[in-house]
């Protein structure tokens, strides 16, 4: 079975950058795959690489990342206008952020319009089955 | 003498906006065998007749920052410009022992990999503020929206660093140059074979556009 969390984004809003980082790592490290409201600061994807490194173990393999974002070259004046008010006014919301434990996600295949999300469990899945028959 | 004297104000100030860069600090960066440092030992063994990084087919082989001081590169119309080339090892969100143990490695060997595997993306990561130029090396067979490659470009477009892709093993059937042109239409991307040396010219006259 695999397991989703929502995150919205108003409970990281106003999060430092440390804890919005250690809550996100904390769910994954349950084996949860995050699915976050908006985006990280591109620092702030740096350095959830960096902590994620640091707390690499026997049982925590790393994680696997994708974020989904709306193209602003594909975008026209008053689309970027609307974005630029709207994040002004309710933060920093477009966008989705998925963050699978390495444990439950093999690989995130991201094309610029859609994410494929493989994960091991299938494919052990599909192992069972083929040994009943 | 007006002219003088601004000139010697801004070099009193430590600044200058005309000044041309003679000394650069050139980082080497990229997802885990994209050719790095295939890429280094190349530029080494066209400037200085040596090799800078060992290789291998198996990920992660460079775990720590590796630095070659003073790189002279002349460029076709004969300007010099001197780097220090850095070459990193690969940025990676997941590293698994058991990988390296299906490559043949054995327990203890794979472990110790892995853990100087992680301390090597810590390192790559805080040097990122230490680099003047950087090339983001990618594997042209493979696909470039990984995040990993968002993150890093993101990171340096954060930090004004100025950035060139080289999209390596270009000698493959499976490159395709124009998923990865498509990918990051912003930055300068140059085809190149680092291990056979292919299109190397053109990556160096890009390299002094984007470290001038």
């Amino acid at each position: 079975m695999v397991t989703f969390q929502f995150v919205p984004y108003n409970d990281i809003e106003l999060l430092s950058s440390a804890k919005r980082i250690n809550k996100l790592l904390n769910i994954v490290k349950e084996e949860k795959i995050v699915i976050m409201e908006g985006r990280l600061r591109k620092e702030e994807e740096a350095d959830l690489i960096e902590i994620t490194m640091e707390e690499i173990s026997a049982k925590f393999r790393g994680i696997e990342l994708s974020v989904i974002y709306p193209d602003k070259n594909k975008q026209d004046i008053s689309q970027k206008m609307r974005g630029v008010f709207v994040n002004l006014l309710l933060g920093n919301r477009q966008g989705l952020t998925i963050i699978g434990p390495a444990s439950v996600v093999k690989k995130i295949e991201q094309n610029p319009d859609k994410i494929e999300l493989f994960t091991n469990e299938s494919k052990t899945r599909y192992r069972k089955k083929k040994r009943k028959k | 003498m007006v002219k003088e004297f601004f000139k010697n104000l801004l070099n009193k100030l430590s600044f200058n906006p005309f000044k041309r860069k003679t000394h650069v600090k050139l980082g080497l960066y990229g997802p885990p065998n994209g050719g790095k440092s295939t890429l280094a030992n190349r530029i080494c063994q066209d400037w200085l007749g040596e090799e800078m990084s060992s290789v291998s087919h198996i990920a992660h082989e460079t775990r720590e920052i590796k630095i070659k001081e003073q790189v002279n590169i002349k460029n076709k119309k004969g300007k010099e410009l001197t780097f220090s080339l850095v070459d990193t090892p690969g940025i990676a969100t997941r590293i698994d022992y058991e990988d390296f143990l299906k490559r043949g490695m054995k327990k203890k060997e794979a472990k110790s990999r892995a853990k100087d595997a992680t301390k090597g993306v810590i390192d790559a990561i805080k040097w990122l503020d230490n680099m003047d130029s950087v090339v983001v090396v990618l594997d042209a067979t493979k696909d470039p929206y990984s995040q990993v490659n968002i993150t890093i470009i993101g990171n340096l477009q954060a930090r004004d660093i100025p950035v060139l892709i080289a999209a390596n093993k270009v000698d493959l059937k499976r490159a395709n140059l124009d998923v990865i042109h498509a990918a990051f239409p912003q930055y300068e991307v140059v085809g190149i074979s680092a291990k056979y040396g292919k299109n190397i010219e053109d990556f160096y006259e890009q390299l002094f556009k984007v470290a001038k």
